[in-house]
Order: C-alpha cells, then structure tokens, then sequence
C-alpha cells in the first residue's frame, strides 16, 4: 500500500510522475527558449530522483551520477543551447507542431505501449524503482516521438537529450545505474555530440538558409 | 435526524453560495487595491433582482420563461448531492461523480437553448462557445474522475472521500495530477478567468454573460444564483475530495462544528487561490482554450496512468 512506504519513496513515484509529465510538455511547446526551460526542469527532476534512490538503495555512486546529470543536464547543456539559439536568431520563430492533438494522443498509446513491455521486468523486480521501469521506457519513446514529429533541427536536439534522460533514467531504475566508466563516456559523447550540432546547424543554415530540416530532402533550391 | 441533516447540508450550501462569490470578489479587490462592496452584497442584488418585473421579448418561447428553472432545480440538485459538511448521508446514495456531470451537462443544455432562443445575435454567439468549450472540458473531467475511481474503488463521491480519508496522508501522484486537473476544469466550467471573465462588460468576449443578456428579473436572479452555487460546488469538490481532512464521518455535533470550521478554513483559502489567478493571469484568446483544455486532457490522463503504473503494486 502506497502509505506504508517512507516519505521519499512516494517521492520517488511522485518524481518520476512529474518527468513523464515533462516529456508530455516537450512535445507541445511551440517556442524553443520554452523547450530549454522544460528541458531543464526534467534534468532537474532527474537529479533529485537519482538522488533519492541513492538515499534510499545507499548506493554511493549514485551521487556522483546524480551530480554529473545537475552539471551537465541541467548546467551545461542547456547553455549551450541557449547561446546557439541566439546565435542562430531563432528565438522569435514559432517552431509549429504539426496536428499537436494527435501526437499527444500517440504519445499517451506509446506510454501504454512501454508500461506493456515492461510488465515481466515489473513482476521479477523487488526494488522500489521497479514501477518507474515503464515511466523511462515511455521517456525515451516520447523522446523519439519528439524526434519524429519535429522537422526544426534544434527542436530535434533536444528531444534526442530527452531520449538520452530517458535512458539514464532507465539504468538508474533497473539496476541503480551504470558502471561509473559507462556513464563517464555517455556522458561526454553527448557533450561532444551537442558541440558538433552547434558546429553543423550554422553548416546548414548557410547552404539551404534555413534549419527546417526537411528542406534537406530537396535537391535544388529553386524546386517546390 | 440523517435526512434532516441532510436537508441542512443543501440549504446551507444555497445560502451559503453567494458568500463564496462575494469573498472571491473581495480578495480580488484587495489584491488589485480596489474598496470591496459589503461581504453581503450578493444577497442584496439577488433580492433586488427578485423584486424587479420579468421582461420577456415578444418572440420568446416557453423554453425561455421554462429554462431558468430548470437550470436552477439541476443545479440545486447538484449542491444536494455534494458532501458539505457529513459523508455517508442518505443523499450519498446518488452521489455519484458521473450523476453530478450529468447534472451540470442538463443545467447547461437549457442554458445554452436559452441564449439562442430569442434570436439574438450574440446568444448564439455565447451558447455555441459554451458547448464548445464544454464538449472539451467534459473528457477532461471524466478522465480526473475515472483516477479518482480507481484509486478509492467507486465512482460514489461519498465512498471517494471515506476512502481516501481512510488511506491516511500520502504522495500520491495519481491524485497530484487529478487535483491539477479538476482545477483548470473547474475554471473552464465556471467561467473565471483564464477561461472567461465573469465582470466584462463586452459581449464579444462574453461566453456565458451573453447566453443570459436578455433575461431580468426573477428569472435572472435564479440564473445568478445558479451559476454562483456552480462554482461553490467544484469549490467544495477540490477542497473535499483532495483535502478531506475535517469532514464529519459520525453525526456527533463535536464531528459537525469541526467539518464547519474546516469547510470554511479550506473554501477561503480556495477562495485566496481563485481570486490570485484571476489577478495575475490574462484572458486567453478564445482560440486558445482548446489547447488549454487539452492540457488539462493530459494531467488527468498522466494521472490515471500513474495509478497503473506506480501505485498499483
């Protein structure tokens, strides 16, 4: 019974209720320093979570983990975001949702659908974070809807470092987080990797002028 | 004695419905540095109103003279049903959360078909918006319910509140989003601000103001009062079922002087919440609310999956 548990046990399971909330809020907002800020939220969310479980299963390392995600999830990367948006200029462009009602509606079927696969794992598991399996699971398919449904190149960044928490939040739910190795180079990969974005979307603003990425699927400029 | 309290419980919510109004409107004076009119004021424009001769245009139809009856009488039926003060009263018996929405959807339809039945131009105009925004709110309202369904066992409110009494205090992020949700609910259906101004004086941005411009006399006064004991009954219902502490579960008069006082402690501060929101936020622009009510769609729909997926265990 849910009050039988310690009070930051339900707090866990509150937590994790607010991130799959955030996840939701990503795929509907319709500016990009509104992304940042949710985006932000969610590491946020994600730290004190990974926290909590550290306290509760006295695994150690889990701190470490939980301040690399602060540093770099809720720090770092969105700063990088930031100044590249206003490098960039796009702040006052509405990065528009297509049909935003039935994405929503897909990503509700893409929770049911993770909570579906994850069921043996929620049977054969005896640790507090067993029910939150389902919650990273649908964290990293809602990452991947944002993926899908977004063609403005930044709004796909960040749904790929959503996808990343998704993941991180995973290990930390299955087996109280990965090697300190592994999480070292995930880590620094996704740093790296949102270095090189940067570096690519000025790349791509100046051969086609514009950072809808569908426009790379025409060949010439003056077609359609 | 239990149907006597029970009698006791609904006038005391008609009676008690225009204070509520007049508070929020109070506070919302005090935050925006206004003089408030007199705590009591509402009685007195009610009485006014009651007093002053019914104008009815000449191509009313008895829907018209009919409806604000029946608006009241579905929404007095409403407050009947709504645990005040007491849970387990004999009224519990149909106090059914999707019996109340079906109560509120009856009081609307006729309002609706009485803004349009004299043909004015922005009668129409106030009635389609209502269903509109009504045909949002409601799936919105059912999800919110059907968690809290599943998280007590019943549809039946009084079961609701016992049930979640009896659970003791907890974090439960299933109700978390259910509150949340009820709460932008509530705003829609009331008409307060983000959704609608209740004071405007425009009637283009009117949505319910203008389905009730023709009427006067008596018959506006019980379509006033109706909509002010609609919003003391989601009042109630927030403050009740998410918050149930202080509710009478015995009829000892120690048990109901302790749910009178915490009612009143729990509907003032809703009222200080209320009326904070409608001074710090703007009026969305009609086109907007949809997306305002689909937010509200996905709290309780993260609510009622989080009671599957987290707390059931």
């Amino acid at each position: 019974m849910l009050n039988q548990l310690p009070l930051y046990e339900q707090a866990i399971l509150t937590l994790a209720a607010l991130i799959l909330f955030t996840s939701f809020a990503l795929l509907a907002q319709q500016r990009v320093l509104s992304m940042i800020h949710v985006f932000v939220w969610q590491g946020l969310l994600l730290a004190i979570t990974t926290a909590l479980v550290a306290y509760d299963s006295s695994a150690t390392h889990l701190y470490y983990s939980a301040g690399l995600t602060l540093g770099l999830k809720v720090i770092l990367i969105p700063w990088l975001l930031h100044r590249l948006v206003h490098r960039l200029n796009i702040h006052r462009q509405p990065h528009v949702v297509k049909h935003p009602s039935m994405v929503l509606m897909i990503a509700a079927a893409l929770v049911i659908f993770a909570y579906y696969v994850t069921l043996p794992i929620h049977q054969l598991s005896v640790s507090i974070t067993r029910n939150t399996i389902a919650i990273s699971m649908s964290v990293v398919l809602l990452g991947m809807l944002m993926l899908i449904t977004r063609n403005k190149a930044v709004s796909q960044v960040i749904g790929f470092m959503s996808l990343e928490n998704g993941l991180f939040f995973a290990a930390v739910a299955a087996t109280h987080g990965m090697p300190m190795v592994v999480e070292l180079g995930v880590a620094f990969d996704v740093l790296v990797a949102m270095v090189i974005f940067g570096v690519f979307f000025f790349h791509i603003r100046d051969s086609i002028d514009s950072l809808d990425v569908d426009r790379l699927n025409r060949l010439a400029e003056h077609d359609q | 004695m239990n149907g006597l309290l029970a009698m006791i419980q609904a006038i005391a919510f008609i009676v008690l419905a225009p204070l509520f109004a007049s508070w929020i409107r109070r506070v919302k004076c005090v935050l925006q540095n206004r003089r408030a009119p007199a705590l009591l004021q509402p009685y007195r424009d009610l009485a006014k109103l009651f007093s002053k001769q019914t104008l009815l245009s000449y191509n009313a139809s008895p829907l018209f003279r009919v409806a604000p009856y029946l608006i009241a009488g579905a929404t007095l039926l409403a407050a009947a049903v709504v645990p005040l003060l007491a849970v387990k009263l004999p009224t519990a018996a149909i106090a059914d959360v999707i019996v109340l929405a079906g109560f509120f959807s009856l009081a609307r339809f006729f309002l609706a078909l009485a803004g349009m039945d004299v043909g004015t131009a922005f009668g129409g105009m106030g009635s389609s918006r209502e269903m509109t925004l009504s045909a949002l709110a409601e799936p919105a309202m059912l999800m919110a319910v059907f968690t809290l369904a599943m998280v007590a066992g019943s549809t039946n409110l009084s079961t609701v509140i016992d049930q979640i009494l009896r659970d003791g205090l907890a974090l439960r992020p299933s109700l978390l989003f259910a509150l949340l949700s009820l709460t932008l609910v509530a705003v829609a259906e009331t008409g307060r601000i983000p959704v609608d101004n209740p004071a405007t004086h425009l009637e283009l941005t009117m949505i319910h103001e203008a389905m009730i411009l023709e009427y006067s006399g008596r018959h506006l006064a019980l379509i006033e009062w109706a909509s002010q004991l609609k919003l003391m009954i989601y009042g109630v219902l927030i403050a009740n079922i998410f918050f149930p502490w202080g509710i009478a579960t015995e009829f000892t008069p120690g048990a109901l002087l302790i749910a009178v006082l915490a009612i009143t402690a729990k509907l003032g501060v809703l009222g200080i919440a209320l009326a904070t929101g409608e001074t710090v936020l703007a009026k969305m622009r009609l086109f907007r609310v949809p997306s305002f009510l689909t937010l509200a769609l996905i709290l309780a729909l993260i609510g009622l999956l989080s009671h599957i997926i987290l707390e059931v265990a």
